[in-house]
């Protein structure tokens, strides 16, 4: 097929940057659109001219990495990563808008690659279970119910790619944070801290600059591991018992 | 040189604990005046990473992604295997110790391999005081499943999403000590060369992938955990990025690089649809529990469907070849996964592949499908059926799926000792850039067993004890070995960012992963490696004089990246070749066609070949030196593998 591509083109952090428009022919409809791109990149590079930069590296729907926004809709039509989306999507004439994530706590780099590095300092701020290694008892001491388990696991399952905050209109990044907060609150091993956590964890997220949760549910319409609404309203029941507790002292 | 494996004297059983006991300590309150450079954050890596700040020792932790999470790790599907023996099916240490060297067809140490067992209980606990959510039974007990052939079941999985639980434990505990301030991140930054002072590793250089700059960090110990080197074929299961950049630099300063020809290819991939595939997708080994592998029986029923006259449901029975269980009529689809590879290599060498570029065979669940029904095939292999329809856009509920060989996990890797250490002091390698614990093959479920074993539990003991004998001065990053080291980098970039040839990266990273795949892959013999050899070296000269990179050095520069990791694939290919070409024999991943049974099956030389080679680096263009660490066998008896 052939296609006409809206990229956003920046250089650097500091440039202004823009869209530039390219026409690539002989697509087909096996390729991932990863693939499609490459094509395109194989192709400015022998006409010398600068590939276009976009993160990626499992391209197999799990790593996190692949981050586009395609059409308006993160990670493009299908509710999946941009590197499982494939072009029997597309039809032959379309033409496609590709951008990067657009929020203010996930800069431009350049081109379509942007900086996720405040997900990983929400993270940082209390999104494990304090153990060391050594010293901890046998795996099969403390039995966990089989639902409880499996519903941890679906939380557990985010790849912490983004496109919760990129769909949401206030750039928000609860469902991200919840999910890791309902992960381990559900867990009897992550219990003890689940107050301390989901404090430290939000006031992390404030201070990164993501905006305010309105209920909107496009992250969750739009997540590529189907992580659910209910992970919210259970982080904020963690978060309000915990504030409640801090002010009783 | 001799090499010193310094497995510990004793019964084998004893040799760890006596070991930990023999080691050095360091004093609690002088940990803080160590630093320890750790490049990788998979799972060797974070889980090194965050027990040594545990300990209190100051880390910097290195990875060429935007995050730690985002390691190759993440996409381990199937599950990590453990002696728990929770089943009681009669599993134990020795068990798994034993089907590990057996698995690995008598080519790794007795030391390392048990110890490995030994450790692989803890590693649950582990986990499960993480909080990753493994799969349980309804009683809450943790489930397990038997995995690649093993007659016990002691896989612990999380769904088919395995090794991104493990690593997203491994990295809390890695953010924990970030938190701490026990942990310095360095995302996005690729390291480029290890600095030797005095005969030890003290330190690396850099190159911060965003800016450009390329920089010195200095340490009293480094630590390779920086992955396998499979994509040396280009195509292959393992993560765009994976490369051989830092294990290939720290050879070149010093570090012997073992058994480079072993490399695993998985038998069940989503095959090749054309030119334009940049990586091959794993569909998990327990397909083959219920799916039957076949071909046509003839070359021109083959081409009809190549050619799509006919359709796979329109071949009559009769004129169908279940090779695999016409062939090994005990084991049938099951045997083992070198095995399973090589047969679909040769009929479709027979010109009877089934897709469109003949090089596919079928794996139909028709009968399957007959006898259970469709609801109890979706039951068990829904997600993975999905994830095919995904890819390819075909139904294999209703049509058989296409599967082809790809590789997978490469067993080669840094020569270590029984402490993990390189023949460089105070350098290590752990995971999968190590060659330690796999011989020539590695069993299913393993790979994760041991980058979690590597770093939560030996490392945190060995490191230890080299640190002991050292003083705490740190080597000031302006030392005369630092500035060089940046230089040669530094002038490295000039030199591809200077050619400004007329073809990209990924052209010669293509033609390479083609001779290595047709030459160096399934099958091996002395005529086609030795063409493949001269190919290489012409390759090579090609690239040096022709590649074009574009760009500047000081930017976000994703050719020049990759430009650096494909000269020094260019340079392991060669090196590869030469380990399969003096290799004569055939064992495990490794098969060469002069060495087989007369039922075609890898025909070992214990005599002769029972030995680690380890290739010592001599120099630009000079034909590396092999040492021989010979194996020895104090606890099992060697024998041939058959799945007749
Ligand atoms: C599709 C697939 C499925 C698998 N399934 C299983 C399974 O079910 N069970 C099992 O046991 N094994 C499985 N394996 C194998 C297993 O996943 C790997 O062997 C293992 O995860 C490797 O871990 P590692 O920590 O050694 O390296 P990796 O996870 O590969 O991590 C390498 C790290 O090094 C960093 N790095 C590399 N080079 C540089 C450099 N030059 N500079 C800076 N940083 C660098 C990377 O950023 C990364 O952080 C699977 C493999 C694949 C491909
Ligand atoms: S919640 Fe969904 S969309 Fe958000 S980071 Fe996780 S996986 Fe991505
Ligand atoms: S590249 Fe890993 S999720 Fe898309």
């Amino acid at each position: 097929m052939n296609l006409t591509l809206k990229v956003w083109r920046q250089k650097n952090p500091s440039d202004k940057g823009g869209f530039k428009t390219y026409t690539i022919s002989g697509i087909s409809s096996d390729m991932s659109f990863l693939e499609m791109l490459d094509v395109l990149n194989e192709d400015l590079s022998d006409k010398g001219e600068d590939p276009i930069h976009f993160d990626h590296d499992c391209r197999e729907g799990i790593c996190g990495m692949c981050s586009l926004y395609i059409n308006g809709q993160p990670h493009g039509p299908q509710q999946t990563t941009t590197c499982q989306l494939h072009m029997r999507s597309f039809s032959d004439g379309d033409t496609i808008t590709i951008e990067p994530w657009r929020a203010s706590a996930f800069p431009i780099l350049k081109d379509l690659v942007v900086d996720r590095s405040s997900f990983d300092r929400i993270i940082q701020a209390g999104g494990y279970i304090s153990v060391n290694t050594g010293g901890v008892p046998d795996a099969n001491e403390i039995p966990i119910p089989k639902v409880i388990s499996d519903e941890s696991f679906d939380a557990a399952t985010c790849i912490g790619c983004g496109a919760c905050v990129a769909a949401c209109k206030n750039a928000s990044a609860m469902l991200f944070v919840s999910a890791k907060i309902s992960q381990l609150a559900l867990l009897p091993q992550g219990k003890v801290e689940k107050r301390e956590r989901a404090e430290k964890m939000v006031a992390q997220m404030d201070a990164e600059g993501f905006g305010a949760c309105t209920n909107t549910g496009a992250c969750a319409a739009e997540c590529p591991k189907e992580i659910k609404l209910s992970n919210i309203a259970r982080m904020n029941r963690e978060y309000f018992s915990a504030s409640l507790s801090t002010e009783n002292v | 040189m001799k090499l010193d494996s310094k497995i510990p004297s004793g019964p084998l059983a004893e040799k760890w604990t006596r070991h930990k006991f023999n080691v050095k300590l360091v004093n609690p309150a002088n940990k803080r005046k160590y630093e320890i450079i750790v490049v990788g954050t998979g799972l060797a890596g974070a889980s090194a990473a965050a027990s040594l700040a545990e300990l209190g020792y100051n880390v910097k932790a290195f990875c060429f992604q935007d995050s730690p999470r985002r390691a190759h790790s993440i996409a381990a599907q199937g599950g990590i295997n453990a002696a728990k023996n929770y089943q009681n099916d009669g599993d134990s240490v020795f068990r798994l110790f034993y089907d590990t060297i057996k698995g690995g067809d008598y080519r790794s140490r007795e030391g390392n391999v048990y110890r490995l067992a030994e450790v692989s209980v803890n590693i649950i606990d582990q986990c499960v005081a993480q909080g990753v959510p493994f799969a349980r039974e309804y009683g809450g007990l943790l489930a397990n499943r038997s995995f690649g052939g093993a007659q016990v079941s002691r896989t612990f999985y999380a769904r088919g999403q395995t090794g991104q639980q493990l690593l997203l434990g491994a990295y809390s505990a890695l953010s924990r000590q970030v938190a701490n301030g026990k942990v310095k991140l360095y995302p996005r930054t690729e390291m480029m060369d290890v600095v030797v002072v005095d005969g030890k590793a003290r330190g690396i250089i850099t190159r911060n992938l965003v800016t450009g700059a390329v920089e010195s960090h200095s340490a009293h110990a480094v630590l390779l955990c920086t992955g396998g080197y499979g994509n040396v074929f280009f195509l292959s299961t393992n993560a765009m990025g994976s490369n051989v950049t830092a294990a290939w630099r720290a050879h070149k300063k010093g570090a012997f690089f073992s058994n480079p020809c072993y490399t695993q290819i998985h038998p069940t991939c989503i095959p090749v649809s054309g030119d334009h595939q940049s990586k091959l997708t794993l569909m998990s080994e327990s397909l083959r529990n219920d799916g039957r592998v076949w071909v046509p029986k003839t070359k021109a029923i083959a081409e009809k469907l190549r050619k799509r006259e006919i359709a796979p449901k329109g071949i009559k029975e009769e004129d169908r070849d279940y090779y695999l269980e016409t062939k090994y009529p005990s084991f049938g689809n099951l045997v083992p996964r070198d095995v399973a590879s090589r047969n679909a290599k040769y009929v479709c060498d027979e010109g009877r592949g089934v897709n469109e570029t003949g090089e596919a065979v079928f794996l139909d669940f028709r009968d399957a499908i007959l006898r259970d029904g469709e609801d109890a095939v979706r039951g068990k292999y829904g997600n993975l059926f999905d994830m095919y329809e995904k890819i390819t856009g075909e139904n294999p509920y209703k049509t058989p799926m296409m599967i082809y060989p790809a590789v997978h996990y490469t067993m080669g890797g840094l020569w270590v000792d029984y402490n993990l250490m390189t023949t460089v002091p105070g350098l290590y390698a752990l995971g999968e850039a190590n060659f330690s614990d796999h011989g020539a093959n590695r069993l299913g479920a393993s790979a994760l067993m041991q980058g979690l074993a590597d770093g939560y539990f030996v490392a945190p003991y060995t490191v230890g004890d080299y640190l002991a004998g050292l003083p705490y001065d740190k080597i000031p990053e302006d030392h005369p070995e630092f500035r060089k080291a940046e230089e040669t980098v530094k002038s490295r970039i000039q030199q591809l960012l200077g050619i400004k040839g007329s073809k990209t990266v990924d052209h010669f990273h293509k033609k390479l992963g083609k001779i290595m795949w047709n030459h160096c892959g399934m099958a091996r013999n002395a005529a086609g490696l030795t063409k493949a050899k001269e190919m290489i070296r012409t390759l090579k000269e090609e690239f040096w004089s022709d590649v074009k990179v574009l760009g500047t050095g000081e930017e976000l520069n994703l050719s020049l990246e990759k430009a650096h990791r494909v000269a020094d694939f260019l340079e392991l290919g060669e090196l590869m070749i030469d380990d399969a070409l003096h290799r004569n024999e055939s064992c495990g991943g490794h098969f060469r066609d002069e060495y087989q049974t007369p039922e075609g099956e890898a025909l070992r030389d214990d005599e002769n070949f029972a030995y680690v080679a380890a290739w010592e680096y001599l120099g630009e263009g000079k034909e590396e030196a092999l040492h021989k660490e010979e194996l020895v066998f104090e606890n099992v008896k060697l024998t041939q593998r058959s799945y007749k």
